[in-house]
């Protein structure tokens, strides 16, 4: 009798008890970054930024080092690891608060000095770690536990398209919107964080992909019924697709 | 030796370089010194100042509350610390441009027409050299006029160097006059 | 030996930081400190370096965090108000024993405040502007050759204790002359096997300041850091004593003002009154014991700074009650002067 082994845990990825809640898009963007780095052969290669958020403990999923950023400043640690490390391939993965709000800043001037660094932005409408706060990408009229009455945009403003406003700068090289919500956009999100890793291997300079994903347990819903929303409340407002992909000359 | 001097004069007229040299030469003749300059928005258009220590013993403070020299290139500065000098010091002004003459009798009054020297020497900008030479002449125990010279080599850059033969010439017409 | 030059304390200190090994420096403009972030851009791209302009002194000090975690000799400068964004970062190195050096050359406050030389952030600097229960190690330079020298021991002190090293000095400090013979340090290449470097045939590596689970995992590196901070305590503090063998009082001042109160002690002498000058050169850890011990010897003790009394709350902790203690504080930039120091320490006879 022999035995075919088929389907195996990516090297990338560590053996470990998740503590996300079910039905969390986090899960799936790991695996995807794990097998990415496993088949471009990068895991001994790679640094990855943790930032405050649920994915804080990334460094604990993902088998490679791992340092840990201050609220929002992922893109700065990143900047200070790359300009040390150029040969190295060092990942910011960031959360909607954290690269939107409070690291506002720090992700357009990173972006905007084109540093060779691939940025993973997992955009679930809502601060996940804090309890369901309001997130700068939260929808009009989505109720969290800062907006009891759903969100006012006459109020406290519009949810920030993230691809659109950063395609407005000169030196990023690839930026492209995928989702998490079925199987085929999944697959799209795989291809998407593989050619923002390769670009950097390649020397390109920065490369941003935001995933829409899911908060099943902050958004009080189901998990399926979470994936839905994706897909029928927020991919009308964050269209997906392709932004960007060679440098703009100026 | 030692000496508190206060060198002052519109932004622009060179008041920290002019520090700054006297600093070297001193230095570069045993001298121990120090140089404080103002700084922030009054680089441009206000007066601008430096605060020189010489001395030939070590230098406790570099902060100058009462100059024993003020070398005044414009009238708000001969005005602003004519009062807190000490008594016998050396008030030395550029009578180019400074009609009012000190009040106080009890220090010493010393004009150097600066900046008509400096043009008759061919450049517009260089009253702060010709003061410098001046001071040099009636303070000898500052440094040598060849140190300030050699000073300029040190303390310009590759790029402005051109400049020195003529600043070196309106320091020496300074020193003359 | 090498020849002596004049140089600016701020342009010295960026210097000393390239020969101690300083390969990044991530900074943003504040006066009156500009001469540093200035001339690193120059320095650092031909000497194989790295010089970055940030977008802030928040985007700054976590530049510094990347590198210093990704193994480098790094670097960042500012003055108070932008001391005060870079607490966040400041804590976060602390929470990660990443070491760097951070300088701060102070000017008045709180606020905005002005530009001219101050000593105003003496408790932000050794009490920690940041969270948690944190150290640094605070260097105070008296002079330009003291930035020197200092600079290139703020290197060897963090990378050897894993801790943020400050340089304080003021306004008056970086932007004075003054002649300095630049030190030629024998840079030796640290090992920092903690550090995030890709994990080519080790286990990763992880740099960060979470510390959840297990319940006891804070606590316990709390309790680390403080047997390093005692251990700190124990080895690195320095301070200069001044005419201090014979003397009846003592004035203690640091920094710009040590140097006003070192010629008030030169003009008291030659009036015949018996006074020396103790300066702390690490405010943290503060020279406690040798303070203390000097203080006992003495009838009066004059604190003497450029702020409403900061460093008086130290100076009255070490001298413990055993002789009165006199201040004299100057505020928002005003300096203190010589005269006045000899007047206060006259009337005490």
């Amino acid at each position: 009798m022999s035995e075919e082994l088929i389907y195996t845990r990516p090297e990338s990825l560590r053996e470990r008890k998740t503590h996300y809640c079910p039905g969390c898009g986090h899960g799936i963007v790991h695996k995807l970054l794990a097998e990415v780095m496993d088949e471009l052969g990068i895991r001994e290669e790679t640094i990855i930024i943790a930032p405050v958020g649920c994915s804080v403990l990334i460094y604990d999923y993902i088998n490679a080092d791992g340092i840990e950023a201050a609220h929002g400043r992922a893109p700065a640690v990143a900047t200070g690891v790359k300009r040390v490390h150029p040969d190295k391939i060092v990942i910011s993965y960031q959360g909607d608060g954290d690269l939107l709000a409070i690291g506002t800043g720090e992700t357009i001037h990173a972006a905007n000095r084109g540093e060779n660094i691939s940025v993973i932005f997992v955009n679930n409408a809502i601060y996940g770690m804090t309890g369901g706060q309001m997130a700068p990408t939260t929808m009009s009229d989505q109720i969290t536990k800062t907006t009891p009455y759903g969100r006012n945009v006459q109020d406290v403003g519009y949810p920030i398209r993230a691809c659109e406003m950063l395609n407005t700068l000169a030196a990023p090289v690839y930026i492209e919107r995928t989702s998490i919500h079925d199987v085929k956009n999944i697959r799209k999100t795989k291809k998407a964080i593989k050619k923002a890793l390769q670009n950097q291997m390649d020397g390109k300079g920065y490369s941003f992909v935001e995933v829409l994903s899911t908060c099943p347990t902050n958004w009080g819903v189901a998990p399926v019924k979470a994936a839905k929303w994706v897909e029928t409340a927020m991919v009308p407002y964050y269209p997906l697709g392709v932004f960007r992909e060679e440098k703009e000359t100026v | 030796m030692h000496e508190e001097i206060i060198i002052s004069g519109f932004g622009g007229q060179g008041v920290l370089l002019a520090g700054k040299l006297l600093c070297i030469a001193a230095m570069r003749e045993g001298k121990h010194v120090s140089h404080i300059p103002s700084y922030g928005a009054e680089m441009r258009g206000g007066t601008a100042h430096c605060k020189v220590i010489i001395s030939d013993e070590e230098i406790s403070s570099p902060v100058i509350e009462h100059p024993t020299i003020v070398l005044a290139l414009n009238a708000p500065s001969m005005h602003k610390f004519e009062p807190k000098m000490v008594e016998g010091g050396l008030m030395l002004y550029n009578s180019s441009l400074i009609q009012d003459k000190p009040s106080r009798s009890d220090i010493r009054v010393e004009c150097v027409n600066a900046n008509d020297i400096s043009e008759a020497a061919g450049s517009l900008k260089a009253a702060n050299m010709a003061a410098l030479g001046y001071l040099l002449k009636v303070k000898p125990e500052i440094a040598s006029m060849d140190a300030l010279k050699e000073a300029l080599d040190e303390a310009i850059s590759a790029r402005n160097k051109k400049h020195n033969p003529v600043n070196i010439k309106i320091m020496e017409a300074g020193y003359r006059s | 030996m090498s020849k002596s030059v004049l140089m600016k304390g701020n342009e010295v200190l960026a210097e000393a930081a390239i020969r101690a090994g300083c390969t990044h420096y991530f900074g943003y403009p504040i006066t009156p400190q500009n001469e540093i972030p200035a001339y690193m851009s120059k320095e650092m791209p031909k000497r194989g370096g790295c010089f970055l302009q940030a977008e802030s002194e928040i985007a700054a000090i976590n530049m510094v965090f990347g590198a210093s975690g990704a193994g480098a000799r790094v670097m960042t400068s500012s003055s108070s108000p932008g001391l005060s964004l870079k607490q966040e970062g400041i804590s976060y190195l602390a929470g990660a024993e990443l070491p760097c050096v951070v300088v701060n050359m102070m000017r008045g406050g709180p606020g905005l405040g002005g530009i001219a030389g101050s000593q105003a952030d003496y408790f932000q600097a050794t009490r920690g502007g940041g969270n948690g229960d944190y150290r640094t190690i605070v260097l105070a330079p008296g002079n330009v050759q003291e930035i020197a020298d200092l600079t290139v021991q703020a290197f060897d002190l963090a990378d050897k204790y894993r801790m943020v090293v400050m340089i304080l000095g003021d306004g008056y400090l970086g932007q004075m002359s003054e002649p300095v013979i630049l030190p030629e340090p024998d840079v030796k290449p640290v090992p920092k096997p903690w550090a995030v470097s890709g994990a080519k045939g080790r286990e990763p590596n992880k740099v960060m300041s979470l510390r959840l689970t297990p319940d006891d995992y804070l606590e316990k590196h709390n309790i680390h850091l403080q047997e390093l901070y005692k251990k700190v305590e124990g080895e690195v503090t320095q301070s200069e004593a001044y005419m201090t063998d014979d003397a009846d009082y003592l004035i203690v001042s640091y920094g710009t003002s040590s140097r006003i109160a070192r010629k008030a002690v030169k003009m008291l002498r030659n009036e015949g009154v018996k006074v020396g000058l103790f300066r702390p050169v690490t405010l943290w850890p503060f020279p406690m014991k040798e303070l203390h011990d000097l203080s006992k010897k003495v009838k009066k003790v004059l604190t003497v700074e450029m702020s409403a009394g900061q460093m008086l709350e130290d100076v009255n902790i070490a001298v413990n009650g055993v002789t009165e203690v006199d201040f004299l504080g100057k505020l928002g930039g005003a300096l203190p002067e010589a005269n006045e120091i000899v007047k206060i320490v006259k009337s005490y006879g």
